[in-house]
């Protein structure tokens, strides 16, 4: 079965965005909270979180978590305290 | 009841029971909005995945930074087991050799709407992709990349090559680097790679 051409294109991408220096997974789960908390504020990104914004580009796994971390924190935000 | 990071650390530590109910109903609930488009997250899973993030969570509280709040931390913790535990189950009988073995590049690119130099550029790249593929990478390399694509878990190559997820990530990281360095010496760079679309 051939790659498709989105699958190719991924991997790709994939390529052109390697760094010799990548985070592991654990790594970016540990950090994580923080990126995700200071995206959503419109904060800068702190020079150790510019790592966690490269792996969740080369990793489908983290980034799905991190998407629904973020849309969690976004929902709480909307929620009235009781 | 509110509390700082430092409260939600100390009382943990001292494994105090009204901060873990407390952390306990937080976590679900947090869950329940991170999963709110996933049906097959359902209450058992989500009981599960909250009962396995709160034995990591207190298990590893040294490694709780204070760079964030300690709930968003915790809910990371929480989801990373949840979405963890869907994507094993979906994939559990998924053969990690059937689905690599038949996972390949195609040989030409059929694309009658491409400009000819277009469609010579993308099929040379495809070739020297191809090549570096086939030279460059080991078997292991070879089946944790390819499986990858075709959207195969970490967690569930790791399982089936005997591995953890942090080893497959090495893997397929010194995969990616070697396929960069090698079309590099081909003459493609990162910029000529990524925005050209085979497709």
């Amino acid at each position: 079965m051939p790659l498709s051409p989105r699958e190719i294109d991924q991997l790709l991408r994939l390529i052109a965005q390697t760094a010799d220096r990548e985070l592991n997974c654990e790594e970016c789960l540990a950090l994580v909270a923080e990126f995700a908390e200071r995206q959503l504020s419109g904060k800068n990104l702190a020079a150790g979180l510019q790592a966690v914004e490269q792996h969740l580009s080369v990793c489908n796994e983290c980034r799905e978590e991190y998407e629904a971390l973020r849309e969690t924190l976004r929902a709480m935000d909307d929620t009235p305290e009781s | 009841m509110i509390r700082d990071n430092a409260t939600w650390v100390a009382q943990l530590r001292a494994r105090h029971e009204p901060a873990v109910a407390d952390l306990r109903e937080a976590l679900v609930g947090n869950l329940r909005r991170a999963l709110v488009d996933r049906p097959a997250a359902n209450d058992a899973l989500q009981e599960d995945a909250v009962q396995e993030a709160l034995l990591r969570i207190l298990d590893r509280l040294d490694q709780f930074a204070g760079r964030s709040q300690f709930l968003t931390w915790a809910t990371s913790i929480a989801i990373h087991m949840a979405l963890g535990q869907l994507r094993r189950r979906r994939w559990s009988d998924v053969s990690l050799e059937e689905i690599a073995s038949q996972a390949h590049l195609p040989q030409h690119i059929d694309n009658a709407a491409a400009a000819p130099d277009d469609l010579a550029h993308r099929q040379a790249l495809l070739s020297a992709l191809a090549q570096a593929i086939e030279t460059e990478l080991t078997e292991r390399q070879r089946t944790a990349l390819l499986a990858e694509l075709k959207g195969m878990p970490q967690d569930e190559i790791a399982r089936q090559l005997g591995s953890n997820r942090n080893a497959v990530y090495k893997l397929t990281h010194d995969a990616r680097k070697k396929l960069k360095r090698r079309l590099e010496a081909a003459g493609y760079s990162a910029a000529d790679v990524a925005p050209a679309s085979i497709s």
